[in-house]
């Protein structure tokens, strides 16, 4: 059973990864650079960029810290980054399957949408996808947000899919929009430094490549989870 | 008749209670491979490491993870 899962999400992780990569390196990946050309000429870049300028002067480190340089590292990092996460997402849905094995491979598509919801589209309504050099609040509070609404939203869908009672399907509903109710952390002034077109451009690209990639990694992980199929998780 | 029916009832036995040890196993393995995955795109998507943050930066900003 473990050897089935590690199978799974390392093969699918692998896949959807460069699934991932190849529609970054071509669509995302050149608006990320095109908005860092405007941040790198800004000098206001310093002060909006508050990660940064904490950094700097609480401690001297940060101009130390390692930072991959554009070109075939900053490529191959990114792809690394894109590798660990898509194997833990897959690991995710690999752990799921052994509860709720999908009965086709098809039904692999409803569990990559289900994570594209969990992790891309509900987390988004509140913090949209940004450019670099967009004013943002607090990054440990984002954050918080974010695992919140990912969790929220996944306990919310699961109980709308497979509970059978309408009232904990209501209370999966209620349970979907409470982040969105107490309402994602905003930074004090919006700012930005890229061109709101390369932004619009930015958040359409980011959506549809999260999306390929999540319905690639419900689908090829559902098929290697059922490939040597013998109907002990059946559910 | 008496043999057959009771073959059958232990049969029934091994594989209630081998349908209970896999589900107790399945959920225990479900809840590690989801807990392993989670820290694995906390790692790579919510570090606050300098060094791991650089590297997945590009993962972050496509991914939609709070980045800066």
């Amino acid at each position: 059973m473990i050897k089935r899962i590690a199978q799974t999400a390392g093969f699918a992780g692998l896949l959807a990864a460069l699934l991932l990569t190849l529609l970054q390196s071509f669509w995302v990946a050149p608006l990320i650079l095109q908005a860092e050309t405007y941040e790198k000429s800004e000098p206001a870049a310093v002060e909006i960029h508050e990660h940064a300028a904490g950094a700097v002067t609480a401690h001297t480190h940060d101009a130390e810290a390692w930072e991959p340089e554009d070109g075939w590292q900053r490529v191959l990092s990114t792809t690394g980054g894109n590798l660990v996460v898509a194997v833990g997402f897959a690991l995710m849905l690999a752990g799921l399957y052994t509860l709720r094995a999908p009965r086709r491979t098809s039904q692999g598509l409803l569990w990559g949408l289900a994570g594209y919801a969990t992790f891309v589209l509900a987390p988004t309504l509140g913090l949209p996808p940004e450019l670099p050099g967009t004013a943002a609040a607090d990054l440990a509070q984002r954050q918080i947000w974010w695992i919140g609404t990912a969790a929220s939203t996944a306990v919310g869908i699961a109980l709308i899919v497979f509970s059978r009672h309408w009232l904990m399907k209501i209370l999966g509903v209620a349970i979907l929009a409470v982040p969105h109710v107490i309402g994602a952390p905003q930074p004090e002034v919006h700012s930005m430094l890229a061109p709101e077109a390369l932004e619009a451009q930015f958040k359409i690209a980011s959506q549809l490549t999260n999306m390929a990639f999540w319905l690639a990694l419900g689908l090829i992980s559902a098929w290697l989870f059922r490939r040597k199929s013998d109907g002990q998780y059946s559910a | 008749m008496s043999i057959i029916s009771s073959t059958g009832s232990n049969t029934d036995k091994k594989i209630t209670i081998s349908t209970t040890t896999t589900l107790s196993q399945r959920l225990t393995a479900a809840f590690c491979a989801s807990i392993l995955g989670a820290c694995l795109v906390y790692f790579a998507g919510f570090s606050h490491i300098e060094a791991v943050h650089n590297a997945a930066h590009d993962t972050r900003h496509s991914s939609a993870f709070p980045c800066h």
